[in-house]
């Protein structure tokens, strides 16, 4: 774990995994001073942004960042979790048709069916947000999915795509540019601006995916 | 219902507030006023409760007409106003009557101007503020002519105070960086504090994008997978024009930040036209 400033107000966490990120952004979000000190926790793919609030100076957001033996102990238990833990997960029905299901197949050496049976067969976890309003960075899939972004980018996804890209798989909210490797869709709103939260996927929410027909 | 009633529109006016921090995780930014001291000078002068709104205006070009009496006032860049036709300053506390029209003209210095009103803006708020987030288009749209900006009842006190100086942007200003988090991810970031940049067109609420000697990706560092990011984060893409975030950056970003432009110095890049120079340099 090391410490790096971002700006006077800010202070970059760098861990070794996604587990690791998931764990401690939970750690800081709940120390009793993130309230008095805290604008925003911000979690990325091997990072956790800190962000004081003004007039906080950078040198007290330390205080709220755990140790790294608290982080791994609270990320072993996380990967139990995802594991076990099938009470008050989000279930996404999906339509397994995307236009990159043959591309992934080929890529994982998977047959089509096997790519569907392996991202429906692992529960995921979402460990941040941050391409758009309700997109969400899921980990803890079968490791056999990791496929690299496409070369080229699409220019429009529709909203609802279902994609892998590296150790992640997600759900475009709305239409939007993306490369994002599209194996299906679904037509589960992930964004609602009449819920509270809007996002139908929040960090730390186990997320289960169903083929559906 | 008193309200001020939208006549005409120059540049870009978008609802601001304090901004939405707090909800990266779900995707959201925290947007907000881009000069935050100048909104929050005239919400001051107002005696308006904190996150009240106003209207963030782009090279002036506003014209609004008082459906009743409203106190309004103007904070940031210093446009020429008047109140059907009589010259009035910026940074003071004015009062429209029913039927009368506030007019901003175009800034000789600075970029954005505030117009606020006593109770701030009583348009419906989300996640907790009425800005407009231009990058996921959350929050009230862009003003038009015809519409209607209700006046809130975001009141906190007395208005103590009837005017202040108006604004002045100087020349070239330096604003002070903090290096890092991935200053080694170009060669020499020094160059960075070495140079006169110039303020590219295509610059807005987003990020200011930077004309200048471009910077140099360090060989063999490969792709950096995406973090958080902050207003005042200086990302380098590799094409090597950097690129400074302003309030509607996104959530995480997939370049190296070389540097972060000290937070209270964020508010003099939201005043930088296109076109005009700017020099960073080293924070301590």
């Amino acid at each position: 774990m090391r410490l790096l400033p971002y700006g006077d107000r800010g202070l970059l966490v760098e861990l070794d995994d996604t587990a690791s990120v998931v764990a401690l952004a939970d750690l800081v979000r709940a120390h009793p001073a993130a309230a008095d000190l805290l604008a925003d926790v911000v979690p990325g793919a091997r990072t956790v942004l800190v962000v004081a609030r003004p007039g906080v100076p950078r040198d007290r957001l330390r205080s709220v960042v755990p140790t790294g033996s608290v982080v791994a102990e609270r990320s072993g238990r996380h990967r139990r979790t995802v594991r076990g833990d099938t009470a008050g997960e989000v279930v996404i029905p999906v339509v397994y048709d995307g236009p990159d299901l043959a591309a992934v197949a080929s890529l994982t050496g998977l047959g089509e069916r096997e790519v569907v049976a392996a991202h429906t067969g692992t529960p995921w976890r979402v460990a941040f947000g941050g391409f758009a309003p309700g997109f969400a960075y899921l980990v803890g899939g079968d490791p056999r999915l990791r496929v690299p972004r496409r070369s080229e980018p699409r220019t429009g996804v529709p909203a609802g795509s279902v994609g892998l890209a590296g150790e992640f798989s997600g759900v475009y909210p709305r239409a939007s540019p993306g490369g994002w490797q599209l194996i299906g869709r679904t037509d589960l709103p992930l964004w609602d601006l009449d819920r509270d939260p809007p996002a139908l996927l929040t960090a730390g929410a186990t997320v289960r995916f169903e083929a559906a027909r | 219902m008193t309200a001020l009633l939208v006549r005409a529109v120059g540049g870009p006016c978008l609802v601001q507030d304090a901004g939405r921090p707090g909800y990266a995780a779900i995707g959201v930014g925290a947007s907000g006023a881009a000069d935050r001291a100048s909104y929050a000078l005239g919400e001051r002068l107002l005696g308006n409760a904190d996150g009240a709104a106003a209207v963030e205006v782009v090279l002036g070009g506003l014209e609004v007409e008082a459906t009743g009496v409203v106190w309004a006032c103007v904070t940031g860049a210093p446009v020429p106003l008047d109140v059907d036709g009589r010259p009035e300053p910026t940074g003071a506390v004015l009062a429209l009557q029913p039927g009368q029209r506030l007019r901003l003209g175009v800034p000789p210095s600075g970029l954005r101007s505030y117009l606020g009103v006593r109770g701030g803006f009583g348009v419906p708020p989300l996640l907790a503020s009425r800005s407009r987030d231009t990058l996921s288009g959350l929050g009230p749209a862009p003003l038009a002519a015809g519409d209607l900006l209700p006046v809130g009842r975001d009141v906190a006190g007395e208005m103590l105070v009837d005017a202040v100086p108006p604004a002045a942007y100087d020349d070239r200003p330096v604003l002070r960086v903090v290096r890092g988090p991935r200053d080694d991810w170009v060669d020499a970031a020094d160059r960075l504090v070495e140079q006169v940049w110039r303020v590219g067109a295509a610059s807005d609420r987003v990020g200011l994008r930077l004309e200048g000697e471009p910077l140099t990706p360090a060989p063999a560092r490969g792709e950096l997978p995406s973090e958080g990011a902050l207003r005042g984060a200086i990302q380098v893409p590799p094409g090597g024009a950097p690129v400074v975030f302003g309030p509607d950056h996104p959530v995480t970003g997939g370049y190296p930040v070389i540097g972060v432009v000290a937070d209270a110095d964020t508010d003099r890049l939201a005043q930088l036209r296109p076109g005009e120079q700017v020099q960073f340099r080293w924070a301590q």
